[in-house]
């Protein structure tokens, strides 16, 4: 559906985006992970026609955005980082305007008006004044904006910045319910969003991409061992030996309290029962064991902070 | 309802909802009756002078003496106020991130343009329209020629809507509506200060030049009765000239 292959721009001598490449299939989700000013707007921007490519070529459902911006645009819905809404006008009177400007008239134009209103729940201020509304109602009406005509391809940057929790569980179902029928691209910089919603991350860092996988793949290639962390009521000075010694432990480093420890260990073996039984045979103290898994948080971390992608070891702060 | 048209029904409902058109309309009606009626104002008392004189009633014409200088009066009223009007069109949409979803919507630029332009000019000419009470309170009172002052409504609405196509240009140019509108009264009266100088140097190659560059000498053939077709395709031009440099500058940012 959306097949973007080697696209660069550059703004005089700054490159914000460099030999981006990615595609998204009919009905997928995908999310847009990165840094501020790493380039995720500036691709949006250029998959909606809004700006074109210095280099490279985008399509959106077999048509150039260079070539056919017409026919992308009547494909697209997007949704900006600031919602693009009119105060002085009502949301019905926007939504109007916004349907008109895509050619929808008469009574097509009611019955998307009521399922966009009805989809985002503003019934209940359809006839007041956009500019009296609340940063959630606003950023609604945006989504809306993006809905009303149906559109194949959903562009969305930063959907649910301003939402209450509520919302923002409400706006997720949304773009899940939209998963399947529509493609959907959405930038975000809330991390658990995109594990929630999205079949597959693109993390984008200094205009390149440097990661894309599922959100579960992603932490899996991250992770090249096991770690275990362990907390102690009296450890000696030698425990780290100690523990060192454990056939399968590969590294010992102090945490970050007093008698906290992150235990390394090869890659596939639980090695907890070991450790335990270790720690009570010497009679330490166990207070805690635990395992720590890499979230996609660290992932995306690593992937931002290094910029080839390709960690040599991954040390998860105790955190 | 096509994009142009739901564009223009947009703008002018947000111009109705702010208030400028208030303002600026205000402002031009006044300083278009205060200046009729000075005008009238002194004819009366000159047209009395000439009865003393002459001793019975005297003949004086309204054309020349009121419709006239109200027309080339009007000029600096409309030079002053008409780039406020249009100040918002473009530079308003940038400020808000407004022109994303615009440009985002199977829409021309020229067709944005066209929407926006025409929606402003409407709203001059329904200011204009609302001028039309002086002629017809002085057709009540006394006898004038109304061919001149048909074609001075005519000057004046081509005056109006190039001085809006420059504001139009002016409002793509900036972000900031205030730098708008001073841009845009700034390059009007670059192109009025041309007249004047044309004027100054006379029958001269260069005084030629600019005073055919300069909308003054148009203008005023116009207001005085005559409709030359040099003159329409002079402001036709120099319209056309205004929007496509506008098209240019939208284009352009799109690029930056």
């Amino acid at each position: 559906m959306i097949d973007v292959q080697n696209i660069t721009k550059r703004y005089g001598h700054h490159t914000a985006i460099d030999r981006v490449t990615f595609s998204v299939a009919k009905g997928e989700v995908l999310a847009f992970l990165g840094p501020n000013g790493a380039g995720k707007t500036t691709t949006m921007r250029i998959l909606t026609c809004f700006m074109p490519a210095t280099e490279g070529s985008a399509h959106v459902d077999g048509f150039d955005c260079a070539a056919q911006p017409m026919e992308v645009k009547r494909r697209i819905g997007y949704l900006p980082e600031t919602p693009p809404i009119y105060q002085e006008l009502t949301v019905t009177e926007y939504l109007t305007f916004v349907g008109q400007l895509r050619g929808i008239n008469g009574p097509n134009l009611t019955s998307a008006l009521d399922q966009s209103i009805s989809r985002l729940e503003l019934g209940s201020v359809r006839h007041r004044l956009i500019g009296n509304l609340s940063r959630g109602y606003r950023q609604r009406v945006g989504l809306a904006q993006a809905l009303l005509h149906n559109p194949p391809v959903l562009i969305l940057d930063e959907p649910t910045v301003g939402l209450d929790p509520k919302q923002i569980i409400e706006i997720r179902e949304l773009i899940k319910s939209l998963a399947g029928s529509h493609s959907v691209i959405l930038s975000t910089h809330i991390l658990p969003e995109a594990t929630a919603v999205c079949q597959r991350v693109v993390i984008i860092s200094e205009g390149r991409i440097v990661a894309e996988d599922t959100p579960e793949q992603l932490s899996a290639r991250l992770r090249q061992s096991e770690k275990v962390s362990v907390t102690l009521k009296s450890p000696p000075k030698d425990c780290e030996t100690t523990l060192r010694g454990i056939p399968g432990v590969l590294n010992v480093f102090p945490g970050q309290s007093d008698g906290t420890f992150l235990i390394e260990c090869t890659l596939g073996r639980d090695l907890r029962d070991d450790i335990a039984q270790c720690i009570v045979s010497n009679q330490w103290g166990l207070l805690e064991l635990r395992t720590i898994s890499m979230t996609l948080e660290d992932v995306f971390l690593r992937f931002t902070r290094h910029e080839n992608g390709l960690p040599q070891s991954v040390e998860v702060a105790a955190s | 309802m096509t994009p142009v048209q739901a564009i223009i029904a947009k703008e002018i409902r947000c111009y109705f909802v702010s208030p400028i058109v208030y303002v600026v309309g205000g402002v031009f009606l006044l300083a278009f009756g205060l200046l009729a009626e000075s005008l009238v104002t002194a004819i009366g008392a000159y047209a009395i002078q000439m009865m003393q004189m002459q001793g019975g009633s005297a003949q004086v014409n309204l054309n020349e003496l009121v419709f006239r200088n109200l027309f080339s009066g009007s000029r600096l009223i409309l030079l002053l106020i008409l780039p406020i009007l249009s100040m918002r069109l473009f530079s308003e949409e940038r400020k808000l991130r407004t022109f994303e979803l615009l440009l985002t919507s199977p829409v021309r630029i020229s067709e944005l343009i066209a929407g926006k332009f025409i929606s402003v000019c409407l709203i001059y000419f329904g200011m204009l329209t609302l001028t039309g009470i002086v002629p017809l309170v002085l057709a009540l009172f006394s006898d004038f020629d109304w061919y001149p002052v048909l074609t001075g409504y005519l000057a004046l609405a081509l005056l109006g809507s190039l001085f809006l196509a420059t504001g139009t240009f002016a409002s793509a140019l900036s972000e900031n509506q205030i730098v708008s509108a001073l841009l845009g009264v700034g390059i009007l009266f670059v192109f009025w200060l041309l007249g004047f100088l044309g004027s100054l140097l006379g029958d001269t190659t260069m005084g030629h030049i600019m005073s055919s560059i300069s909308f003054m000498e148009h203008y005023d053939r116009l207001v005085s009765g005559l409709i030359d077709t040099s003159d329409l395709l002079y402001f036709a031009s120099g319209l056309a000239l205004m929007l496509f440099l506008t098209h240019q500058v939208i284009d352009s940012a799109r690029w930056k």
